[in-house]
């Protein structure tokens, strides 16, 4: 697994707002369906968009929600030309301090490349739902008093 | 601490966005900071008006607000939207969809939508839902929209924290008995009838006018405020510069008829309450039960020298 820059401690009661959204424009919203229900029933608030988000979209909802967590969902194989934008736009909206975590079809050659734009952790498909909860539980950021 | 808890609520007031969102966290969380915020941002509050928004899950409320925001954007006005969706009773996880019928304004600096997480407070609201309000309000934002949980007959609380309250109906969830039935439909200031496009929709409306007119003796009192019922559909826009118009006239109506002071108290009132019974319930959670001055009570209940109801009240004096 790969360090997120501040693990989560011991705020057990503190509750988790995580961004659930499809960037780019394939159709298929069941995996990012399933895992905002899984997240949900981890006892997150999660803030579901859908498909079709552009990283415009992504990093305002990222702000007015203060989410400490962003997950994506990809299968259109796009994720090399999305994940930078995305970054980049949470990035001019003061919010690269999320967690981003992404899921779908990223082949395992290009784990590391979207790890180094700034990806928690990718989750492929056939990983657990635990591996996912529990990954967005530990790593979630703890956040300052002040903004 | 309490300088950099200043700043926070002045970036607030200036128009910070990442200040505000960060913020609106702290006050929903009801901690410290956002508590210090509260303070200082309430005194800025109360130049908005705040609309309600509630009706049945699926029945337009999240579409129609969106419509809304178009038709204030065209006025200029900046508007905030506080969508509230069910925590589950269970976990304590919520999902918050009602964000997606809006992401047309992500763009536009002019909207703030917040989701929030009902954190099982009931009534159709969060517990903080006008503490929340009242941030957007002293950052500027006006209308406050407040879209309610999908509620059922009875949740009416957010006609105790808005100024005007909408009532959403769909069509095709029953006869006109329905609309005869006391509880939500008693607070709409502006009854809604969405999906104008379905055929039955006119009949509902039409079972909500006559609703609306039977009533025995003089006639409505003239000065009494009417809701009226309007029809919309989000498809083509149908309606929803009645709606604003409704919205409007009933803002007025406040002001003339002296109804708005009124409200305004009736609110004030409805939410120091609300936090005088939590108070309360505090205080009843933190009691020392090994205390002697507790422990002498018991006792003397159970010695049948003093009545349970005596007991509570000593306890209270302790």
């Amino acid at each position: 697994m790969p360090d997120a820059s501040s693990a989560g401690t011991s705020e057990q009661a503190r509750t988790i707002r995580i961004l659930v959204a499809k960037p780019g424009l394939d159709g298929h919203d069941r995996g990012a369906k399933v895992l905002a229900r899984a997240f949900r029933d981890a006892g997150f608030e999660v803030i579901y968009t859908g498909l079709f988000q552009t990283p415009e979209m992504i990093a305002s909802a990222a702000l007015q929600e203060d989410v400490d967590v962003v997950g994506l969902s990809i299968l259109s194989g796009a994720h090399m030309a999305l994940f930078p934008p995305i970054m980049d736009a949470l990035r001019a909206v003061g919010r690269d301090d999320v967690l981003v975590v992404a899921g779908g079809t990223i082949p395992e050659d290009d784990i590391p490349l979207v790890r180094e734009m700034g990806v928690a952790a990718v989750f492929g498909p056939g990983t657990p739902l635990h591996t996912a909860i529990d990954f967005v539980r530990s790593h979630a950021p703890v956040r300052a008093d002040t903004a | 601490m309490t300088d950099r808890l200043s700043s926070l609520s002045r970036r607030v007031l200036d128009g910070d966005r990442a200040a505000l969102a960060r913020v609106l966290t702290r006050v929903e969380n009801d901690d410290e900071v956002g508590r210090s915020a509260l303070e200082n941002l309430y005194p800025h509050s109360g130049k908005a008006h705040v609309v309600g928004l509630t009706g049945p899950p699926g029945a337009g409320k999240s579409s129609l607000a969106n419509e809304l925001i178009r038709h204030y954007r065209a006025l200029g006005a900046r508007v905030a939207v506080i969508a509230i969706d069910p925590s589950s009773p269970l976990t304590g996880g919520a999902t918050l969809g009602d964000r997606i019928r809006m992401m047309e304004w992500h763009a536009d600096e002019g909207v703030f939508i917040r989701s929030m997480a009902s954190r099982r407070f009931g009534g159709g609201l969060a517990e903080q839902t006008l503490a929340v309000a009242s941030v957007f309000d002293a950052a500027g934002f006006d209308p406050v929209i407040i879209e309610t949980v999908g509620t059922g007959q009875d949740e009416v609380a957010v006609a105790q924290l808005a100024l005007t309250t909408l009532l959403v109906q769909a069509p095709g969830m029953g006869d006109s008995v329905q609309t005869l039935k006391a509880g939500a439909l008693e607070i709409g200031d502006v009854l809604v009838v969405t999906k104008a496009d379905r055929p039955d929709s006119a009949e509902l409306a039409r079972d909500l006018r006559r609703m609306q007119t039977l009533t025995l003796g003089g006639g409505p009192d003239p000065s009494a405020w009417r809701p009226p019922v309007v029809t919309t559909s989000v498809i083509d826009g149908e309606g929803i510069g009645e709606v604003m118009a409704a919205i409007a006239d009933h803002r007025s109506w406040l002001g003339t008829s002296g109804a708005l002071r009124d409200r305004q108290r009736t609110i004030a009132m409805a939410e120091m309450m609300g936090h005088l019974r939590r108070q309360i319930l505090e205080r009843m959670e933190s009691l020392d039960r090994d205390s002697t001055a507790y422990v002498d009570i018991v006792d003397a209940i159970a010695d049948r020298r003093m009545t349970p109801r005596r007991g509570a009240s000593s306890i209270l004096d302790v």
